[in-house]
């Protein structure tokens, strides 16, 4: 029942979102575009976190992957976009496929901090190789078809993408694969007496998560005519993970609504003042020592006391 | 390349190497024992390469209380911090206090922002290393050299710190079995702010060290504290002497990336890492974690 009432739920959000241009703001479709490319980006992340139960502190790398791999296919080569975005999924998918392979030799700690240092030589490659990438000047003026040339068609296709890879991630995170993660999560020598191999899961959980922050990467770099070095350094790692924390780990909406409060806030906060860090660090620190299973977490809480009384 | 240059190129790794081992050694230190990897550690090098500025342009102190002061500033700025925060957070998850560390990264950025602004500020040698040292065939300046000698130093302190004495002792304890330290009447919390803070001032005193070599500007906390990340990791976590290795094989494979391949030197610590890992997973002289 808890499926129909979800995808009911779904489907509304969806048609909402759809809506959305009929009010004329180009203001607001911007943002909403934005929005939904951060939302798919966390909730990628949490494939790792929430299922896997591996904090990678490198994700922007495959974000960074993705986004350069289809402007460069798109503008460097002409590849129509039809072509040209799967490829990128591909180009994303192999590399964290790669770079997982080693990653999940190790847990925990060891895990993070060898995710954040290939990330950084993500980061490093993009800033160095500029016959290709730009360096650090950025890839820009990137091709997009003339067909989404247009903010609102650009925001239905951006729709489209990210409703589909949440939907897929839904499947995935809810399959068989999905529940074996969440076996090793909650203990990993335990689903490895079983016969789960561990290690092969882990890393798989590693190739489709890279995979669908590449979308997400492609989305974000057609959207914003360019890729920037910036978009692989370990910060931009530590603002999605922040996102998907402040949602909640725990569900699988959390991290939709962790990055998408995170944004708008973000968005507002820079209206008034230029200390965004700043609030940002607040706001951590709340959900450190208060908010530990994120703002679904404490609607949850707050929900079961009143159904109490 | 001819041997004096050869030469110098490995005392300006050395130097560099040995700088880095100051900082990354604290953060190994606090791993160690407090098993919390600290992102705000970067921070607080920059911190101590701007309280060194402060202290020295501003007040016009002599160069090596500068130094001292970015350790005892940081010391008490770590004081603060574990004291009142991170102290109610040993007991949750990894993921907890890693982003702990991440939110004082977040808030201690914007104070430095208030307090120093944006500029780009130079610290000058110290009057007394400002001179040219002959070494063999090589000229190097004495500040690298004198580099060259405070690591070690430093290495063979913190050796004796934690390895020979009682209160060593009780530090290795703690990292073992927290619980059964407690209960033999050990005062944890003390053990664990004072590691903390002693981790933390080599960050400051690092910082304080390298003014001189760099601009003290926002932004270099981002790149040290990967590079200290990549030291640790090469060396093994949590490992002294894993750490002065680690230091050492960044130093060199930095300063001779820049001769052999001049647009890649960047990436070449990346590189190294990930050679060292594809043949020691837990690092040189690190061992395999046990399983969770």
């Amino acid at each position: 029942m808890l499926t129909r009432k979800l995808s009911t739920a779904a489907i509304v959000v969806v048609l909402v979102l759809a809506l959305l241009p009929l009010a004329g703001s180009r203001y607001a479709i911007d943002l909403a575009t934005q929005v939904l490319i951060y939302c798919l980006f966390a909730l990628s992340l949490n494939v790792l976190i929430g299922y896997a139960g591996d904090v990678s502190f490198g994700h922007a790398a495959y974000f960074a992957i993705g986004g350069y791999a289809c402007a460069i296919l798109l503008t460097t080569y002409r590849w129509p976009l039809a072509l040209a975005l799967p490829a990128s999924l591909v180009v994303a998918g192999i590399a964290a496929a790669l770079i997982g392979y080693f990653c999940v030799r190790l847990t925990q700690t060891y895990f993070s901090m060898l995710a954040l240092a290939f990330a950084m030589l993500v980061w490093g490659v993009a800033f160095k190789w500029k016959a290709v990438t730009g360096g650090d000047d950025g890839f820009t003026g990137i091709l997009v078809p003339r067909l989404l040339d247009n903010p609102t068609r650009y925001f239905y296709f951006t729709l489209g993408s990210v409703a589909v890879g949440v939907a897929l991630l839904w499947m995935i995170c809810h399959s068989a694969f999905g529940l074996t993660l969440l076996a090793i999560r909650e203990n990993t020598g335990r689903a490895g007496f079983i016969g789960v191999d561990t290690r092969k899961m882990r890393w798989a959980a590693f190739a489709v998560a890279g995979t669908f922050a590449g979308l997400a990467g492609a989305l974000f770099g057609m959207y914003n005519r360019g890729m920037y070095i910036e978009n692989a350094f370990w910060t931009e790692s530590a603002q999605v993970l922040i996102m998907v924390l402040l949602g909640g780990i725990y569900s699988f909406v959390g991290p939709l609504i962790g990055a998408a409060v995170l944004y708008l806030l973000q968005v507002f906060t820079n209206q008034f003042t230029p200390y965004w860090p700043m609030v940002l660090g607040l706001i951590l620190l709340a959900v450190v020592l208060v908010l530990p299973d994120g703002l679904v977490g404490l609607a949850k809480r707050v929900s079961g006391r009143a159904s109490r009384a | 390349m001819t041997l004096p240059v050869f030469l110098t190129n490995v005392f300006y790794g050395l130097a560099l190497a040995m700088n880095m081992f100051v900082i990354a050694s604290g953060l190994s230190l606090i791993w160690g024992v407090l098993r919390v990897i600290n992102f705000a550690h970067g921070m607080f090098y920059m911190f101590g390469a701007y309280i060194i500025f402060t202290v020295t342009k501003s007040w016009g102190a002599p160069f090596f209380v500068g130094v001292l002061a970015a350790g005892a500033g940081l010391a008490a700025i770590a004081l603060v911090i574990e004291r009142f925060l991170l102290r109610r957070l040993y007991d949750k998850e990894h993921l907890m206090q890693l982003l702990f560390t991440f939110a004082v990264v977040l808030l201690m950025s914007d104070v430095a922002k208030m307090i120093w602004g944006t500029d780009q500020y130079s610290v000058g040698y110290p009057p007394a290393l400002r001179g040219a040292v002959a070494l063999g065939p090589t000229i190097l300046p004495q500040y690298l050299v004198f580099l060259c000698v405070a690591g070690p130093l430093i290495a063979v302190t913190l050796w004796i710190l934690v390895d020979r004495t009682r209160w060593g002792r009780i530090v290795r304890a703690a990292t073992q079995d927290r619980e059964m330290l407690a209960a033999l009447g050990v005062n944890v919390p003390i053990v664990y702010a004072v590691v903390f803070m002693i981790g933390s001032a080599l960050a400051g005193i690092g910082g304080a060290l390298a003014a001189p070599r760099i601009a003290v500007a926002p932004g270099m906390d981002a790149t040290v504290i990967v590079e200290c990340f990549i030291i640790v990791i090469i060396g093994g976590l949590g490992h002294l002497w894993g750490g002065f290795l680690g230091a050492l094989a960044f130093g060199l494979v930095v300063q001779f990336g820049a001769i052999f391949v001049p647009n890649w030197q960047d990436v070449m610590p990346y590189v190294l890492m990930l050679a060292v890992l594809l043949i020691r997973p837990w690092g040189l002289l690190g061992r395999p974690e046990l399983s969770r």
